[in-house]
């Protein structure tokens, strides 16, 4: 089912947590909306959900205006950070509670719903947990749980408040894969909210910028990652090195001149160097020298003293043979150019 | 050998100062000295003696007492219409101000807690200035012959007053602390707004429920302040057991008047100790998920 969101606005008190917001998510795709806590994030996804109301501005499910529809007439799943899981009941009842509490006529018999449970707990592979109580599973295994939960009424979308947001490295790792191939396999709508952006670079099928109650940027992750449209998706999106500089004949200037451009540069895309070797380049002595992981990060200090972070492969350090407190040569091999108020 | 004679050596043989918060032996001795005197004058005393007056004739005067049909109109009278009243008012009020944010909010919570700080004499007073003959509702009353004052009405109305924080108190930081995150999950999940309510909200409040429950129960039983100015003492129809107590005491009548007393005691005690056995179960229900959750990450 594809979800229009149009011209939102919610306002809590004083907070505009929500500023005219437009989204179209098409049928099937796994959305992430991604940005700082505070960026409104969640509010637009409760409202999606209904558990929230705009302000105004309407939200469409397949075309038809649904804006007045309560909670229970939208058929959402939807998956809480902390699992929101019924305390007091079993496994197997958290997830038969949707189908229970069906109008009698559209509940399924007994035994339809022990299949339809029993099938579930399959997917999240917890089918020896069945008789156990939320307190008694790992935070992993509750959020299979609250995600099977949701599954089981069937919705016609799927909606995760930061999913992974209470779970350790290792376990976010698991699930985030789990759910791609569960959704690769069950083709539901979803969207899901998180800070994280690696996870929604990875997971995701379209990312959703937002900041400040506003939508920064749509597009697939390739686009949102590699042609930020302002500074701050650039700069939200991986780390960064932040130059003031200007622009002359097209052609960007690093340098200690305020002049209304700002200058970013990605930690991997600055190499150092012994020799300038003719190319745009400034000199920054080495402070700091990290070797631990994959790639070896370089804190250095400019020439006009400003603090900046390289990373280069370990072959790269080892043939640079680099220490500390040596003067180099810095080159920038990209940089992204945007006017102080923010736009490219 | 080392390893385990060094391990004595840690723990001293008393286990005395095993703890950095633990306190000298004189200072430990004296505070559980008058913490022990002070229950003992004021709980286990007076109790004793309750007892003991009561069988002070033997048993058979003890359970004359009870004979009394005045007696055992009392007993009946005993406020059972109070609790149910209070414990939907109880669930409303803490379901109203735990889940949803409104204007006078904080009024409302000043509200429920006002009986536990007026006296129950003055409580009494108002339904007397209310109800009564000169009251404000008196003559229209008397002319539709409803009586209220030196009525049950009086009674159950006063009561209801004196015993009303009782269930909402228990609940409210339960259903606070507990949050709105179940319930919304229901109702993203189809249920309706009663199914959300006694499927999800009222079974996690179940035991604080309950609690609530047998002290209100144990104060509408107990009630002498309030009920005593709305009663008007009337032998076999108004008469609640502590009431009956007085009167009693009195007459003179001190086995009659004790052994009521020991029963109205003893009722106390069983309330007290259902509590204590529901809160040692829910405590026990708690450890072991704790157990479960320990052996789990291990």
């Amino acid at each position: 089912m594809s979800i229009s969101v149009r011209d939102i606005t919610k306002d809590f008190g004083h907070f505009k947590a929500l500023k005219s917001v437009d989204l179209e998510i098409p049928d099937g795709q796994l959305v992430a909306l991604l940005g700082p806590s505070g960026s409104g994030k969640t509010t637009l996804l409760r409202i999606i959900a209904g558990l929230e109301f705009a302000d105004s501005g309407t939200v469409e499910f397949n075309g038809s205006d649904i804006t007045d529809k309560t909670t229970r007439e939208r058929h959402v799943g939807f998956v809480f950070q902390h699992y929101a899981l019924f305390r007091h009941m079993t496994v197997f009842e958290n997830i038969a509670f949707g189908l229970r509490v069906r109008p009698r006529r559209l509940r399924p018999s007994n035994d339809e719903i022990k299949k339809k449970v029993n099938e579930l707990l399959g997917l999240i592979q917890l089918r020896n947990q069945a008789g156990r109580y939320p307190s008694q599973l790992s935070g992993g295994q509750r959020q299979r749980v609250a995600l099977a939960r949701a599954l089981a009424v069937e919705p016609s979308v799927l909606l995760l408040d930061e999913p992974f947001g209470a779970l350790d490295a290792k376990v976010r790792q698991e699930l985030r894969r789990w759910l791609r191939q569960l959704h690769d396999e069950v083709h539901i709508t979803s969207v899901f909210v998180t800070h994280d952006q690696e996870e929604a670079l990875e997971l995701a099928d379209i990312v959703a910028v937002m900041n400040e109650g506003r939508i920064e940027q749509v597009g697939s992750p390739d686009e949102v990652y590699n042609h930020p449209a302002t500074s701050f998706v650039y700069n939200f999106l991986g780390n960064v090195n932040l130059f003031h500089g200007r622009v002359d004949d097209g052609k960007p200037l690093i340098g200690d001149s305020p002049s209304g451009h700002l200058l970013f540069v990605r930690p991997h895309l600055l190499e150092i160097a012994r020799q300038p070797n003719g190319a745009t380049h400034f000199r920054a002595t080495t402070k700091h020298i990290n070797v631990a992981g994959p790639l070896v990060k370089v804190e250095a200090i400019t020439e006009w003293g400003a603090p900046i972070h390289v990373e280069m492969s370990q072959e790269r350090f080892q043939d640079l043979k680099l220490l500390k407190g040596e003067t180099v040569f810095i080159i920038p091999k990209d940089i992204a150019v945007f006017k102080q108020n923010g736009a490219a | 050998m080392a390893a385990t004679v060094s391990l004595r050596l840690e723990r001293p043989a008393s286990g005395a100062s095993a703890h950095a918060t633990s306190e000298p032996a004189v200072v430990r001795w004296i505070l559980i000295a008058v913490a022990v005197s002070f229950l003992g004058i004021f709980l286990f005393f007076p109790l004793a003696v309750v007892f003991i007056t009561a069988f002070q004739k033997g048993v058979f005067f003890y359970l004359q007492a009870f004979q009394d049909p005045d007696t055992l109109s009392a007993v009946r009278l005993t406020p059972a219409i109070a609790v149910p009243l209070n414990l939907v008012f109880g669930v409303a009020a803490a379901w109203v101000i735990g889940k949803f944010d409104f204007v006078g909010k904080s009024l409302l919570i000043t509200l429920i807690d006002l009986p536990f700080s007026v006296s129950p004499v003055v409580a009494g007073l108002v339904f007397v200035l209310l109800f009564g003959l000169q009251g404000l509702a008196g003559p229209w009353l008397i002319a539709h012959d409803i009586r209220i004052i030196f009525a049950v009405p009086g009674i159950v109305l006063a009561t209801i007053f004196v015993t009303f924080p009782f269930v909402a108190r228990e609940l409210l930081p339960l259903i606070q602390a507990q949050g709105n995150e179940e319930e919304e999950a229901a109702l993203t999940l189809g249920a309706s707004g009663w199914q959300t309510f006694f499927r999800v909200t009222l079974p996690n409040v179940k035991w604080a429920l309950i609690c609530g429950v047998i002290l209100c129960n144990a104060r509408a039983m107990g009630e002498f302040g309030a009920v005593s100015v709305v009663s008007g003492d009337i032998r076999g129809l108004t008469n609640t057991m502590p009431l009956h107590i007085e009167i009693l005491y009195n007459d003179y009548q001190f086995v009659a008047a004790f052994a009521v007393a020991s029963l109205l005691a003893l009722l106390a005690l069983m309330t007290l100790l259902v509590k204590s056995v529901i809160e040692w179960k829910t405590g026990q229900h708690l450890a072991t998920q704790a157990t479960d959750d320990k052996a789990l990450s291990q």
